[in-house]
């Protein structure tokens, strides 16, 4: 157990140095960070003095070890355009999107897994073409555009929620709604297709012989089985809302990490948004990586294997 | 969500395997030879409802978009200050010369939404190609080859995985310059996982089938092993995907134009629309509601297309 987990943080911690070898050269590489600094009509001089000042004129790997190494020690860099250390942008800014993600998360579970259920129990049911219906049409709405509908209906239509900002818990039931709905087509039939699966197996005939039935004898027998892969895709699906957040933030004003993200790209705030996509990286590398754990201590033939 | 049962080595008509499930699914056939791959997907699709409506869809919005000069009663960029936001012709206020209502600017929008389906095949099905080229490449080159490549591969997989796609791509196109041909490539660029994982997975199993091995024995090299053993059995899975991928590239332009750093105005793309249509969203609600149900249609018609030729050429037909 102890070898695999070492195995596993081993490769995600070579992922993440990866990942923040690629965007570090992407983003300085594609561009020139004095021009997006001195913006469209800056004079030859001006850039000079600010390749000087922000040390932009010394080799790229110099500069990447320089970056790499406060990353290392918690120094993420000056932004250029909040005039702040950008450790202290994610930190203020981090509570509300973890909050938000988790609430998404919560969205996700209770749309998707009793759907599963429903559906799982009786294959090819009109039940279960609901749940088809359902997981195919959120597959296929924009994210942004199911947001804009839930306004319209849920905050102008219908005034029960607040239209924009992040002051209460009221103010993240659509958001939660909106970015938890797109994790609901994958785990919907991740929890669908495992237990069908556990459904035809022996212990559930024996079950069944013993007279259980219906819903007792799914969430009781065959969910305990069933449930072991989708918990590893939750962990994946947190993983993926960090990166979600961006458009559901910009919709609904919330100041998380997402909106920074957006904000940082519109102010050509290089050091800003290589930090975050290296923090949404980051944390989907450790959710990832919790996945793989949660799957060995979870199931045995893992961890031997 | 990987599709892996849809095994191009087993559609193979010399495997027997495939033979049988052809001969049980027509039983209305005429004994002699069992059909074709490609005529078995045939009569299975008359009978695919998601098929023949995903298919419907497409060719439609594809026939749409060539058709757009003809079928667009109105210049898509014509202004008129007059006639500002204009509710649909059946609504209340409504003109029946602007159909589906006028926007911000007076521009018809009817028009401008034909108009936008161009700009979103477009950009889906060239972003589809660039993703097929890298991941079809990768995965062929991991399957056969095996070994460190295919190691350091599945570690570029990981590595792709991990990154924000959305947000990456959003910084690129910002810092390059967004234009139409600049998200076509940033979006392709950062969509080849799908194609990586399928391809790869299937070619390690036709690289085990004996008439690999045959080609491998008359002294074929990997190049031509690869070009004429193993890429035509890969065909109908990199159809599928790419069917997938369409989608999934459609929406990623959607949000790129709907942020800010994609397509740019005055260009119809229907992402870019609906951002523009948010300020007045709550008392012309049309404004989103009509681009929104045309990316809806689009995307879904795509993934019921891809559901769909699946379904029709795996050799066990439906699952």
């Amino acid at each position: 157990m102890l070898r695999y987990i070492l195995q596993r943080g081993a490769l995600a911690l070579a992922v993440a140095f990866t990942v923040s070898l690629a965007t570090f050269f992407l983003l300085n590489v594609a561009t020139d960070p004095a021009y997006a600094i001195a913006g469209e009509d800056a004079t030859p001089e001006m850039l000079a003095q600010i390749r000087d000042t922000y040390g932009l004129d010394r080799p790229l790997a110099t500069r990447y070890f320089d970056w790499l190494g406060g990353v290392l020690t918690g120094n993420f860099g000056e932004s250029y355009y909040w005039n702040k250390p950008v450790a202290e942008l994610v930190a203020s800014r981090a509570p509300t999107t973890i909050a938000l993600a988790l609430s998404a998360l919560s969205v996700t579970i209770l749309i998707s897994i009793p759907l599963g259920a429903w559906a799982a129990l009786k294959p090819n049911s009109w039940a279960d073409r609901f749940a088809l219906g359902v997981a195919v049409s959120a597959q296929a709405v924009p994210n942004f555009w199911l947001g804009l509908i839930m306004i319209i209906l849920f905050s102008v239509t219908i005034p029960i929620f607040p239209v924009s900002g992040d002051d209460t818990w009221l103010h993240f039931v659509l958001p939660a709604f909106v970015l938890g709905a797109s994790s609901v087509p994958a785990v919907m039939r991740l929890t669908r297709t495992g237990l069908i699966e556990v459904m035809d197996s022996d212990y559930i005939r024996t079950a069944r012989s013993k007279g259980f039935r219906g819903m007792p004898l799914l969430t009781r027998h065959a969910m305990r089985n069933a449930i072991l892969p989708v918990v590893s895709v939750l962990a994946v699906q947190l993983g993926q809302k960090f990166g979600g957040s961006v458009i559901t933030e910009s919709i609904f004003a919330i100041n998380g990490l997402g909106r920074l993200a957006l904000e940082s790209i519109l102010g050509s705030d290089i050091p800003t948004v290589q930090m975050l996509i290296f923090v949404f990286a980051l944390v989907f590398v450790a959710m990832n990586l919790l996945a793989d754990i949660l799957n060995a201590a979870l199931d045995p033939r893992i961890r031997i294997g | 969500m990987i599709m892996t049962d849809a095994d191009p080595a087993q559609t193979d008509p010399t495997q027997p395997h495939a033979a049988k499930s052809a001969v049980a699914a027509t039983d209305d056939a005429p004994e002699a030879l069992p059909p074709t791959p490609l005529r078995l997907a045939l009569t299975r699709a008359r009978g695919h409802g998601g098929l023949l409506i995903g298919g419907t869809i497409i060719v439609l919005l594809i026939l749409i978009a060539i058709f757009a000069p003809l079928l667009a009663p109105h210049d898509p960029f014509a202004q008129s200050l007059s006639a500002r936001m204009l509710p649909p012709a059946w609504a209340e206020g409504g003109n029946a010369d602007y159909i589906l209502g006028t926007d911000q600017n007076g521009r018809d929008y009817l028009s401008r939404l034909i108009y936008g389906a161009r700009i979103s095949l477009l950009i889906g099905l060239g972003a589809a190609s660039i993703g097929m080229l890298i991941g079809v490449t990768l995965g062929v080159i991991a399957g056969y080859f095996g070994g460190w490549i295919d190691h350091a591969v599945s570690f570029l997989l990981t590595a792709q995985l991990a990154l924000p796609g959305l947000l990456l791509a959003m910084a690129l196109v910002f810092i390059i310059g967004p234009s139409v041909w600049v998200v076509i490539c940033i979006v392709g660029v950062l969509h080849w996982t799908y194609y990586l994982v399928v391809t790869r997975a299937a070619t390690q199993r036709i690289r085990s089938l004996d008439f690999v091995a045959a080609a491998q024995a008359a002294g074929s090299t990997p190049g031509q092993v690869i070009r004429h053993e193993i890429l035509p059995n890969l065909i109908s899975s990199i159809i599928v995907i790419f069917t997938f991928e369409l989608g999934i590239a459609i929406l990623a332009e959607s949000s790129l134009s709907f942020l800010g750093v994609g397509i740019q105005p005055p260009m119809p793309s229907w992402g870019l629309m609906i951002a523009e249509g948010k300020q007045a969203m709550f008392y012309r609600p049309w404004l989103v509601v009509l681009p929104g149900l045309c990316l809806f249609a689009l995307v879904i018609g795509a993934n019921l297309l891809g559901d769909g030729l699946r379904d029709v050429t795996s050799p066990d037909g439906r699952n």
